[in-house]
């Protein structure tokens, strides 16, 4: 190699090397991908909050529907309730599971803000989070008709998530579970 | 006044420390089950906290995985079964030291790349520094010497 050529190896290196950090600056490190993305909704067999009975997985699925994991200890969840208030109105159905939270701090939550789910699942104990790998609330997933899941979204569910990311991969299920 | 004030804080903190380590205890039928409890809290990573180990951290997610590992190996699940059941649910994420496959082959041969490419590197650098051109150049070829001779005839004329 001619000298003058080898003096830019460094030049070189370093611009692979920025490209990468360029890159990491975009990537979010919390941003985890779920790992039952197109796997089944796991089974439970879970008390419904507010009524006496058990509710599981196999009454909860069969049309495209959000799964929202939410609990009155969590902040961002105070933040999400009205839109998913919204998006109960616009018809989209809606399946809470108040995930390590008090039966009656829950239902005096629900009583105030009101609800915009279908049906609460009580996971006391965090048994379907950790079969779901919930590593927080609030989280979102969307789960087809046949009860398959096909997006996880971390965080507050509002306006721009819907609009960007959720809705059209909602509408696109919709068409694939229409005869 | 200020001795007195520090030693005050100074026992703040001390009072304040113990309320900060709140871990759990279980309890191990068998010495062996603990060592593995120990191995595995070590290994698997805190989904929310993300540097830190199950065993360090105090995330409710990290007490759940711990309580969910207690169970497992009390009745008696293998390291394997364990970690397949970890990684179903958070992904290979979870493994301070995930499996070889096809997404993690670049991490784990990263390194040895790496290594071979500066070995070529240094062995490149020492086989043209062998060669003998320095010696080469120093001696001036029958063309050179009459130049050189020329240079220095001139540079004598004109002083």
């Amino acid at each position: 190699m001619a000298p003058r050529a080898k003096l830019f190896i460094p030049l070189v290196l370093f611009a692979v090397l920025a490209l990468f950090l360029l890159r990491g600056l975009e990537l979010d490190p919390k941003d985890l991908p779920s790992a039952l993305i197109d796997q089944p909704l796991p089974q439970f067999e879970l008390p419904s909050l507010g009524t006496q009975s058990l509710v599981s997985r196999d009454q909860v699925i069969g049309e495209v529907a959000l799964f929202n994991i939410w609990a009155t200890w969590c902040v961002s969840c105070r933040v999400e309730h009205p839109y998913l208030h919204q998006l109960a109105e616009r018809g989209v159905p809606i399946y809470g599971i108040n995930y390590k939270d008090d039966d009656s701090d829950a239902l005096r939550w629900l009583e105030e803000l009101g609800n915009p789910y279908r049906l609460n699942i009580v996971d006391a104990e965090g048994e379907l989070g950790l079969d779901l790998g919930v590593y927080g609330a609030p989280e979102t997933y969307l789960v087809d008709a046949g009860g398959v899941i096909r997006y996880r979204h971390v965080g507050v569910v509002g306006e721009r998530v819907w609009q960007n990311i959720l809705q059209p991969l909602y509408q696109e299920l919709l068409a694939e579970s229409a005869p | 006044m200020i001795t007195l004030m520090s030693r005050a804080l100074l026992l703040l903190c001390l009072l304040s420390a113990p309320s900060m380590a709140v871990i759990e205890t279980y309890e191990f039928s068998d010495a062996a089950l603990e060592q593995r409890y120990q191995v595995l809290t070590a290994e698997l990573r805190c989904p929310k906290c993300q540097n830190q180990n199950i065993a360090d951290s105090n995330a409710p997610i990290a007490q759940d995985l711990r309580k969910r590992l207690y169970q497992q190996l009390q009745e008696g699940a293998s390291d394997d079964e364990i970690l397949e059941y970890m990684v179903a649910r958070y992904g290979e994420f979870v493994l301070y030291r995930p499996r070889f496959s096809g997404a993690t082959a670049i991490l784990w041969l990263a390194p040895i790349l790496l290594l071979l490419a500066g070995a070529v590197v240094v062995l490149m650098t020492l086989r043209s520094r062998q060669q003998p051109t320095a010696a080469a150049a120093q001696t001036l070829s029958a063309a050179e010497s009459q130049r050189l001779q020329s240079l220095l005839d001139d540079s004598e004329s004109e002083s």
